[in-house]
């Protein structure tokens, strides 16, 4: 067994600082680091009790001889397997291996040369081990790398995570020289390696990203996955015409699981230890980490993003985008180009253009009359209603507002409530009265007296401006036909208007949220008066009486 | 008497104001007077200490310290103490004559318990004014006591005046008639009284004598009235107890009278009404019905008197009678199975459904024991025929009442007895049990129903009802309100059956109305159910994928029932307007993918109009929906003047579903009603086919389209809400793809919609009342003691008032305490002063005594010398 053979060979300086200057010398320790043997270094047939086993023994001969290093090509021939099970264990052992050599410093520190030309050179036996080992261990990081896209899950989490701790371990021994004393270094080539297997554009790794997530904590990890995600965004149209819709997913889960802490304070959770941090690093300065915060963000928003991910981003972007940018207006390209696309899409960058209007004196020309262009009957029926009506009542609250344009407001929601379910116009009468009452000069529009009778309506409904709609001039009647609302509680609201309208503000928080299945709970528990009344009609069959439209429309057979 | 005892009174009052009442007497000492002088006047306060007479106040703490604390002094060395032991000598709250009398009473006891126990004969003689009043007693008549009795209340001027005028004069009455009548010379008194006592007496003696007469002659009638009263024969009580005190033995004649009096008359009935008058009834009962309806539609809080609807009641089916001609029948078949089948169309007297019951019991207790005995048999049905000829008598009265509750049941049961011929139902007779228990799960329901015809499982259902009528046994209710439930999720599983048993349906929804009507809280409650459970389903797709589909037949066809069951028209109803909101997410959130979602579309938009029938309520789902389907029919999608909302889109698979551009379809279709088992799922259709089903839907659409335009012609804003209908159906009309009848009623309603008026008047607002200004009431603080802090609460001031008061007190005490002291050592001193200045007397005494006694002594030495 050759095995058998390579073991006795380096029993004789197995251990410590002793044996150092022995193998130092071109001995056998040279000699022995040749043969790259891919023969029965184990049993492929047995179990994987044996396997571990096997590559438990391989490890331990490794560790404790440089003699035997030669089996880390078995363990590395293992992780080139198609069998999942034996992947894993062979994971398990580099992460072992590397770990333990990465701690022992057995790697060459500094820029790598290439293998053949330190091997044929005339360096030390001690040199030209660790160059080779380096070289085994950039391999197996490759190889992992690889692993991140494989098929099964277990394999993927065990390969990041495994990345992950040759990443801690790197940076507490680094492998490259410090410049000067006190130099921050951090494997940056690795974690570009693991990010960049993260942002696959093949499939969609959400759930990888999720585990990941959890070293986004550290505030380091954070740091250099900020400026990693955003150099690989960058190069993502790099020669490509067409990026695949997972890269953008992949993408957007990474970035938007990056979040800055809020308040400024010393950043010391890191995921690589340290013995001390000096303040000259870039990595403990929160501002560093806004930099690169806004720099990723940029440079992914610079694209043309699908839809899709770009409404993604719209709905976090108020609350975890815009806060952390060291200088917010930057997003107005982006948001400005958002509220152009119309649609779904515009409402949502209403919410970021608001806070740049709000806080960061953005100047926005035409703002209400786009807003007023926003108001069309699928409002009352998107995803985001309750967060644009929000909005809206924000916009509106102001009571600065000219009277014409809170009337055309008021007229042209009254106008949409025809066409609305009923959770929504439950939302939005109330919000009419409210405009009402803010604005006591739109109350002609529910009550004119001595007003001429016209012949026709005279708000113009396709006029965009809400200037020239005219509303100041109209009432509104449809509040008046949504009284015979089928709905007792729309006609409640609706009826509202018959009266004054009372001086507190109806608010509408409460009901922005609310859904037609709520409503039909809230009416199954309603307790009526003691009886149930009944129909007195006496029934005449499934489809009723003759006059009935069933029966005119529709016959049982 | 009185008088004097008054003067006393004020007098014994008047005398103790004296010595202190300082302020009561009008000219006080001013050297006595201390005036306490006040530093501001304060309105409104009391003040009662601004005049003191010290002199005064200390003499009566002196006094009534001599009077208590100075006699406790002087007795406090001695042991034994003088008491009265006379009754009541020390207790003022009795009057002398009443102490005089109790001591009197006293004596007597005390006598009789001790000397007169053996004494029995010797018995105290009473007198008044010394006249013994047992001789009283014996003379007096009871005639004269009458007279008495006549005389006591009398009480005239004259007489008082000659009682009690005291020796002043004359009368006033004499006086004044004096100077008319000269002649006569002045009486004495004397004279006059002579005469007054002699006209008195001889008045009393006249009215005695009077009196006497009356007597005689009320005693003779009596003797003359019980001569005859023999003769008279005894007509009215009245004339008895008007004639004579004492009553005649009752005979037996008398009692059976009597009895007969008292016993229950049969009272005439109402006569039967005639046709015209139930019709009236009837006309009336749906008018009431309606009234009430049209408040529940308006809204308006239901008046204090208003009772409960009268149909409500379902007594009418409690009480079990039912005239059915059939269950008599069952009966005497049943028996006629247990012997030979003897008389199968036995007679159609009414039976109840109570005794089927009863019959069955018996019958299945006592086939076991006897069942070749014939007796057991006819006496079971003696007794059935008994209990029949007692039935309906008892529940005559009842039906009688609940006369107009029996409509419904009227209404329906020529309907059934025209579907079920007789053979039919004797032919199903002849295979179906007679007695049901309520099926306890929906499966033991299945399993009874299943596989029956359509009559047979109606007969079921209505057995079942039967034979456990509310009436018959305790626990029935409960059972029959579980049948509701059970039948209703039937209905569900044959409506999501392949292909739908509507026809079963259709049948089984009358069973289900008459246990809604019994049972109006339980049936309320499972509709609730099956709504709700239909609502979570879509609910959880909503959440998950943003739209649902089509729920299946079922729940369109719960929708529908819920809408016979209960009135739809009501502002608010606690089964109804859920149902609403069911329907509008029906019609919101699933979006339309199939010409089967079409119909099903449709038939939700039939049964929401429907639903909205009587009270023209405004839906906008429906006109958003009847656009869609519009849509989908119109061919060039330029999208003008109108846009689609959620479930629709304007471009996409499905939006020109409904669209047929084959002209040989179109010349070939006939337009005829859609069956409903397209909803529950479409066959396979040649493109023909589908074509016609298309053209249907457009059709049936279109009617829709129609219906709502009539519908709402009256809303304000109808021709903003028409608009987008308006622009599709002008878009349709101009690219002539449907056949020329769809035209033709496209053009109907665009004129139909054009000839609406717009009336656009402005709106007003109620006028309201103003608001009345803010006033400033003042807050009223209720003042318990001056110069005290008047906040805190209402015990917080109580306590403070005790507080103030116990210390008052206390500082009183401690005063007083302090006096009483004070003038004990004044009084002791006073002894010692007293008793020191006795025997410095003493002592001179006996200085001066020995002084004269030396002296003599001296003296008489002197005079032995001298001699």
């Amino acid at each position: 067994m050759p095995a058998t053979e390579r073991l006795s060979c380096p029993a004789r300086r197995d251990d410590g600082g002793a044996g150092r200057d022995v193998r130092g010398a071109p001995g056998g320790g040279a000699t022995s680091l040749v043969f790259p043997a891919w023969g029965g270094g184990m049993e492929r047939d047995a179990g994987p009790g044996d396997a571990r086993r096997a590559l438990g023994h391989l490890v331990e001969a490794v560790l404790a001889s440089r003699g035997e290093a030669n089996a880390v090509f078995d363990i590395l021939a293992v992780l080139q397997s198609e069998d999942q099970e034996e992947i894993q264990e062979a994971v398990h052992a580099c992460s072992r291996l590397f770990g333990a050599l990465l701690a022992r410093g057995e790697l060459f520190v500094g820029p790598l040369p290439s293998e053949e030309m330190v091997l044929t050179g005339s360096r030390g036996a001690t040199i030209k081990y660790k160059v080779w080992m380096r070289h085994r261990y950039q391999s197996c990081c490759n190889r992992l790398g690889e692993l991140l896209a494989h098929p099964s899950f277990q394999v993927k989490e065990l390969a990041l995570s495994t990345l992950m701790k040759f990443v801690q371990l790197e940076g507490e021994h680094p492998l490259e020289q410090p410049k000067w004393e006190g130099n921050y270094l951090f494997p940056h080539q690795l974690f570009r390696l693991v990010v960049g297997g993260l942002l696959s554009p093949e499939e969609d790794r959400s759930l990888l990203l999720s585990q990941f997530r959890e070293y986004l904590e550290h505030d380091d990890i954070r740091y250099h996955t900020m400026q990693a995600a955003s150099d690989t965004v960058a190069r993502a149209t790099d020669g490509r015409p067409e990026v695949p819709l997972a890269f953008w997913n992949n993408a957007f889960m990474l970035l938007s699981s990056v979040s800055l802490p809020r308040q400024e304070g010393t950043l010391s959770s890191f995921y690589v230890k340290h013995t001390e941090l000096s303040d000259k690093w870039k990595v403990v300065h929160l501002k560093e980490h806004r930099k690169a915060f806004q720099q990723m963000w940029l440079r992914f928003l610079k694209h043309q993003l699908p839809l899709r991910v770009c409404k993604k981003v719209l709905v976090i972007m108020h609350d975890s985008i815009l806060p952390h940018l060291a200088q917010p207006s930057l997003m107005i390209d982006f948001l400005t180009r958002a509220y152009d696309i119309g649609g779904a899409v515009s409402l949502l960058a209403l919410n970021g253009l608001f806070i740049l209007i709000h806080k960061h004196n953005l100047e926005y020309p035409d703002f209400y009359r786009k807003l007023y262009g926003l108001l069309d009957p699928s409002v009352f029926h998107v995803k985001y209603r309750a967060r644009f009506f929000h909005l809206a009542d924000l916009f509106l609250s102001s009571s600065h507002l000219p009277a014409y344009l809170v009337a055309a407001f008021a007229k042209r929601l009254a106008r949409l409530a025809l066409t609305a379910p009923p959770e929504a116009l439950l939302m939005v009468l109330p919000f009419i009265c409210n405009l009402l009452r803010r604005h006591p000069a739109c109350r002609v529009l529910v009550h004119r007296p001595r007003g001429p009778e016209l012949d026709a309506d005279p708000y113009d409904p396709t006029e965009e401006d809400p200037a020239q709609s005219r509303a100041l001039e109209s009432s509104l009647w449809e509040l008046q036909a949504l009284q015979q609302h089928y709905h007792p509680e729309v006609s409640k609201a609706a009826s509202a208007i018959n009266q004054a309208l009372s001086v507190p503000e109806v608010s509408i928080a409460p009901l922005l949220e609310i859904t037609a299945f709520e409503i039909f709970e809230r009416d199954l528990k309603k307790k009526g008066p003691e009886s149930v009344p009944l129909e007195f009609i006496p029934a005449r069959g499934l489809l009723g009486r003759r006059e009935d439209l069933c029966a005119q429309h529709f016959t049982l057979s | 008497m009185g008088k004097t005892r008054s003067a006393a009174r004020g007098k014994a009052s008047a005398a103790p104001a004296g010595p202190w009442g300082g302020r009561a007497r009008p000219n006080p000492n001013p050297f006595e007077v201390k005036v306490n002088r006040q530093k501001f006047q304060v309105l409104g306060r009391k003040t009662r200490h601004e005049v003191g007479l010290p002199g005064v106040s200390r003499a009566r703490a002196l006094q009534k310290r001599t009077q208590t604390l100075l006699k406790e002094y002087k007795e406090r060395d001695k042991s034994s103490v003088f008491r009265d032991k006379r009754f009541g000598e020390y207790d003022s709250s009795i009057s002398p004559e009443e102490k005089m009398m109790k001591r009197f009473a006293l004596e007597q006891q005390r006598q009789h318990e001790k000397k007169n126990i053996y004494n029995l004969n010797e018995d105290e003689e009473l007198t008044h004014y010394g006249q013994s009043l047992a001789d009283i007693e014996k003379h007096n008549d009871i005639v004269d006591s009458d007279s008495d009795a006549e005389d006591r209340g009398v009480l005239s001027a004259e007489l008082t005046a000659t009682h009690f005028g005291g020796g002043g004069g004359r009368l006033p009455g004499k006086a004044t008639q004096q100077p008319g009548g000269g002649e006569e010379p002045p009486k004495s008194r004397r004279e006059l009284i002579e005469e007054l006592i002699a006209r008195s007496k001889q008045e009393k003696r006249e009215r005695q004598a009077q009196r006497e007469d009356a007597l005689e002659l009320t005693e003779k009638l009596d003797q003359d009235w019980k001569e005859i009263q023999a003769l008279l024969a005894r007509k009215t009580p009245k004339s008895e107890s008007g004639g004579g005190k004492e009553k005649p033995e009752p005979d037996a004649y008398d009692m059976m009278v009597r009895e007969l009096g008292f016993e229950m008359k049969a009272q005439p009935s109402n006569r039967m009404k005639t046709e015209e008058e139930l019709a009236r009834e009837e006309q009336e009962r749906l008018r009431r019905l309606e009234a009430e309806r049209l408040r529940r539609m308006l809204g308006r809080e239901e008046d204090a008197h208003s009772k409960r609807p009268k149909h409500l009641s379902a007594d009418d089916l409690n009480d079990g009678f039912v005239l059915d001609t059939d269950d008599r029948r069952l009966l005497s078949y049943k028996d006629g199975k247990m012997n030979v089948e003897e008389e199968p169309s036995g007679d159609t007297s009414g039976g109840e459904s109570g005794e089927e019951e009863e019959e069955g019991e018996g019958w299945s207790e006592g086939a076991p024991e006897d069942s070749d005995s014939p007796d057991s048999h006819s006496d079971l049905e003696s007794d059935a025929g008994s209990e029949d000829a007692r039935g309906p008598d008892g529940l005559e009265s009842d039906a009688e009442g609940e006369d107009a509750s029996e409509g419904p049941q009227r209404g329906q049961r020529p309907s059934l007895g025209e579907r079920l011929t007789r053979d039919d139902r004797a032919a199903a007779r002849a295979e179906l049990p007679y007695t049901f228990a309520v099926p306890e799960s929906c499966e033991e329901l299945k399993s009874l129903l299943l596989g029956k015809s359509t009559e047979d499982q109606l007969l079921v259902v209505e057995r079942i009802q039967k034979c456990n009528h509310p009436s018959l046994a305790v626990g029935n209710k409960a059972k029959l309100e579980k049948l509701f439930s059970f039948l209703l999720e039937y209905i569900g599983d044959l409506a999501a059956s392949d292909p739908p048993e509507l026809g079963v349906i259709d049948k089984l929804v009358l069973p289900l109305y008459n246990l809604c009507q019994m049972f109006p809280e339980s049936a309320s409650d499972a509709v609730k159910f099956v709504l709700r459970d239909a609502m979570h389903e879509m609910e959880g797709t909503v959440e998950t994928t943003g739209r649902a589909a089509f729920p299946g037949l079922d729940v369109l066809i719960y929708l529908k029932i819920a809408g016979m069951l209960f009135p739809t028209s009501d502002f608010w109803h606690p089964v109804i307007t859920p149902a609403l909101l069911c329907l509008s997410q029906l019609l919101t959130k699933c979006p339309v993918q199939s010409l089967q979602d079409v119909v099903k579309g449709l038939f939700v938009c039939c049964v929401f109009l429907d639903y909205v029938s009587l009270s023209q309520r405004f839906i906008p789902e429906l006109i958003n929906f009847l656009t869609g389907i519009l849509h989908m029919a119109t061919p060039n999608k330029q999208s003008q003047g109108y846009t689609l909302v959620h479930p629709f889109r304007a471009h996409g698979k499905n939006s020109e579903l409904l669209l047929v551009s084959d002209e040989e379809d179109m010349a070939t279709w006939q337009r005829r009603s859609l069956p409903l088992q397209w909803a529950g799922g479409l066959k396979a259709q040649t493109e023909t086919e589908a074509n016609h089903t298309r053209l249907s839907c457009l059709a049936v659409c279109l009617a829709l389209v129609r219906r709502c335009v009539v519908a709402y012609g009256p809303l304000p804003s109808f021709h903003d809400i028409t608009q987008p209908l308006r622009a599709l159906l002008t878009e349709h009309l101009s690219t002539r793809c449907c056949p020329p009848t769809l035209q033709d009623l496209s053009r109907s309603i665009l004129t139909e919609v054009e000839s609406q008026p717009r009336h656009c008047r402005p709106l007003v607002c109620e006028k309201s009342k103003p608001v009345p200004l803010k006033l400033f009431t003042p807050r009223l603080v209720k003042v318990l003691e001056f110069g005290r802090k008047q906040g805190g609460t209402k015990e917080e001031q109580e306590r403070r008032r005790l507080i103030h008061k116990h210390k008052r007190e206390f500082k009183g005490a401690v005063r007083e305490i302090r006096r009483d002291n004070q003038f004990l050592a004044r009084m002791r001193l006073s002894e010692i002063m007293e008793r020191d200045a006795e025997r410095k007397r003493k002592v001179k005494q006996l200085f001066n005594s020995l002084a004269t006694q030396e002296g003599e002594w001296k003296a008489l030495k002197r005079k032995k010398f001298k001699k």
